[in-house]
């Protein structure tokens, strides 16, 4: 196969942007701790999740790099991801109205 | 030969051996070709299989009078238990996908081997430490599990019996069907030949793919949910047990979002086998390929959305409750779609009733009635009169057994001359399928009845009303236990000495019919160019198939 070149094209994008995604995850983890905090009832729990959610976003697309590589993985992760979604979205109907 | 595309001179991969060095056990153990890999999961999942299937004799023999007959009440559990984690971990989920897929999924794609020839063995390393470990954990301190297959908490951080080790297993397990999902999605995107696009690929590969997918998404749950227990065995951490502020119900849904996709991995293959026997033997190309097609993907889709079917009397949420008896309704649909197109196939087919076309009616029987008592759980009022009754073992082995263990054997009995370059006796094959049907139906019928009337699951004594249909019951288990012995004969006698095999026996057009018996090392001894649609029986006069 062919992944030879695209594998070095990753790291035209500098550094930088590293050390800024990795700013963004400490600053969200203190949103988390700090969010758990305060009583927002039953919102809490998606509120924690969707911190989450956006800390896995940055992790994988720049960290795990799947923002640079062929669109199909992207499409596999989606799935994965949408499937991850639709499973919290119904076990939320049992702990939401038992 | 009938085929005359064929050299007949070439070797079969038997005869050619892996690496020029390693020779006798160790050209097994260590091969990475899949059809090797393929046979040597076939010999270890049928292993497991007679221990699973004399365990559930040794049950029925338990049952067969009220009162304590060959066994007491901890026995009977451990042995129901060991019966569902043998059956379920090692048999059911990778059998056909382990063994038919890894040998027939790159034939029929036209490809040399998998996509990861090397990690399709560490796969099958890892079922083979996996189940080792399962065995090790009968001889631990405690005694053998007693949980149950489905290991439900609070019960199963309580008990004393041996858990953490079986649950480790399973864990292991889990791995090695992770890495074959996603070797065979690789394989399928990557590795098919020239003119092969997605809709020429035999349907076999179709729900072979949509298992695969589940297999990669839905595995991890189970996975993590084995390590919880364990950790909660360990620590007392509280995840589950309600004492420390846990929540059981939590257990079952993710079990049940793993299990229940699990159930898929299980029958989608099947299915998909169905697909290639019916055309072929019917000499009709299959009706609606792209409905049976996308049927598969839905089927893997939906199945992630009715896990909660399995929990309708946990104590979970009414609104959960509705919402998922209303979705399981939905997962009959495409399970529909396949068998109206099986039957539109066969009409006005011209039929030849071999063994495996044989072996795919009695699937479609079994299947119906395991799928519609289906539907009688799956609606809430139906499912709270025959929950965790024999009901429901009923349904469950009407589905798994006579859907998918139905499946194992016709699809060995189709392969098997491809695969061993053999042929078995066919009047003995047909007989063995007469007895089959009669013998699961003694077998498993009365447990509707009994279930109906309120025998509860897992328990190895009852009342006396229940006796008569007990007895049956029991006496069913006798004589599938011997036809299954009678089918293994058959077949092993037909490896040792029966004629052999020509290249294409049934007439099949798919790409695995299109290479010598059995085939080459590297499959093919010509470079494979697809340009036919995959079931256009026309290809047969090109072939210079002559009908037998």
């Amino acid at each position: 196969m062919e992944h030879g070149n695209t594998e070095h094209k990753t790291h035209s994008h500098g550094y930088g942007i590293y050390v800024l995604v990795w700013l963004a995850l400490i600053a969200l983890t203190s949103i988390t701790v700090t969010v758990a905090g305060v009583d927002f009832g039953k919102l809490a729990l998606p509120i924690a999740l969707f911190i989450a959610a956006v800390k896995s976003a940055l992790v994988i697309n720049y960290f795990m790099h799947i923002k640079f590589e062929e669109p199909i993985f992207k499409v596999f992760l989606l799935l994965s991801g949408m499937t991850l979604l639709v499973i919290f979205i119904l076990t939320f109907f049992d702990v939401f109205y038992r | 030969m009938a085929d005359g595309n064929v050299n007949v001179a070439a070797k079969s991969f038997y005869e050619e051996g892996t690496t020029k060095k390693s020779t006798g056990i160790t050209s097994w153990l260590f091969s990475t070709d899949h059809k090797r890999i393929g046979l040597m999961y076939l010999v270890t999942i049928t292993a497991f299989f007679f221990v699973g299937a004399l365990f559930g004799v040794l049950m029925r023999l338990e049952l067969m009078a009220p009162g304590e007959t060959i066994m007491g009440a901890q026995e009977y559990n451990t042995l129901f238990t060991l019966h569902g984690v043998i059956m379920i971990f090692l048999f059911i989920i990778p059998g056909i996908p382990a063994i038919f897929g890894n040998f027939f999924l790159p034939l029929q794609l036209g490809a040399k081997d998998v996509a990861f020839p090397r990690l399709n063995l560490l796969s099958y390393w890892i079922y083979l430490i996996g189940s080792v470990l399962v065995i090790l954990s009968l001889f631990m301190q405690g005694g053998p599990i007693d949980t149950g297959w489905t290991f439900y908490v609070p019960y199963s951080v309580r008990t004393t019996t041996s858990v953490s080790l079986p649950l480790f297993a399973a864990f292991v397990l889990g791995f090695s069907s992770i890495l074959t999902g996603l070797n065979f999605i690789v394989t399928i995107h990557r590795m098919r030949a020239p003119g092969m696009n997605f809709f020429r690929m035999p349907l076999f590969v179709w729900s072979t793919y949509a298992t695969a997918w589940i297999q990669v998404i839905a595995t991890p749950v189970v996975g993590i949910t084995i390590l919880l227990v364990i950790i909660e065995r360990s620590f007392g951490v509280g995840i589950f047990d309600p004492a420390l502020g846990g929540d059981p119900i939590l257990f079952q849904h993710l079990f049940w979002i793993y299990s229940h996709p699990a159930v898929y991995i299980m029958i989608l293959p099947a299915m998909g086998v169905v697909s290639e026997i019916i055309p072929t033997f019917s000499r009709r190309t299959i009706f609606g390929y792209t409905p049976i097609a996308m049927s598969s993907l839905a089927i893997a889709f939906v199945g992630y959305l009715v896990w909660a079917h399995h929990m309708f009397t946990s104590g979970m949420s009414d609104t959960s409750r509705v919402i998922f008896s209303l979705l399981t309704y939905i997962v009959a649909l495409p399970s529909g779609v396949k068998v109206f197109n099986w039957v539109a196939t066969m009409y006005k087919g011209s039929i030849d009733p071999k063994p495996p076309f044989l072996w795919v009616m009695s699937f479609v029987f079994l299947f119906s009635i395991g799928g519609l008592t289906g539907l009688v759980l799956g609606s809430i009022t139906a499912d709270i009169h025959v929950h965790d009754t024999y009901f429901v073992v009923s349904h469950f082995h009407y589905v798994m057994f006579g859907g998918t263990g139905t499946i194992v054997f016709a699809a060995m009995y189709y392969w098997f001359p491809k695969m061993f370059g053999k042929m078995y006796n066919i009047k003995w094959a047909n007989i063995n399928a007469l007895f089959y049907i009669i013998a699961f139906n003694v077998l498993y019928f009365p447990k509707f009845i009994m279930g109906y009337q309120g025998m509860p699951r897992r328990y190895y004594d009852y009342l006396p009303e229940f006796a008569d249909l007990q007895m049956l019951s029991t006496i069913g288990s006798w004589i599938m236990f011997a036809t299954l012995v009678s089918i293994f004969l058959n077949l092993f006698l037909a490896i040792k000495k029966g004629k052999k095999a020509h290249n294409n026996p049934w007439g099949g057009v798919t790409l695995e019919w299109q290479t010598s018996s059995p085939p080459p090392l590297l499959n093919f001894d010509r470079e494979i160019t697809v340009n036919h649609e995959p079931y256009d029986f026309s290809q047969l006069k090109e072939l210079d198939y002559e009908s037998k």
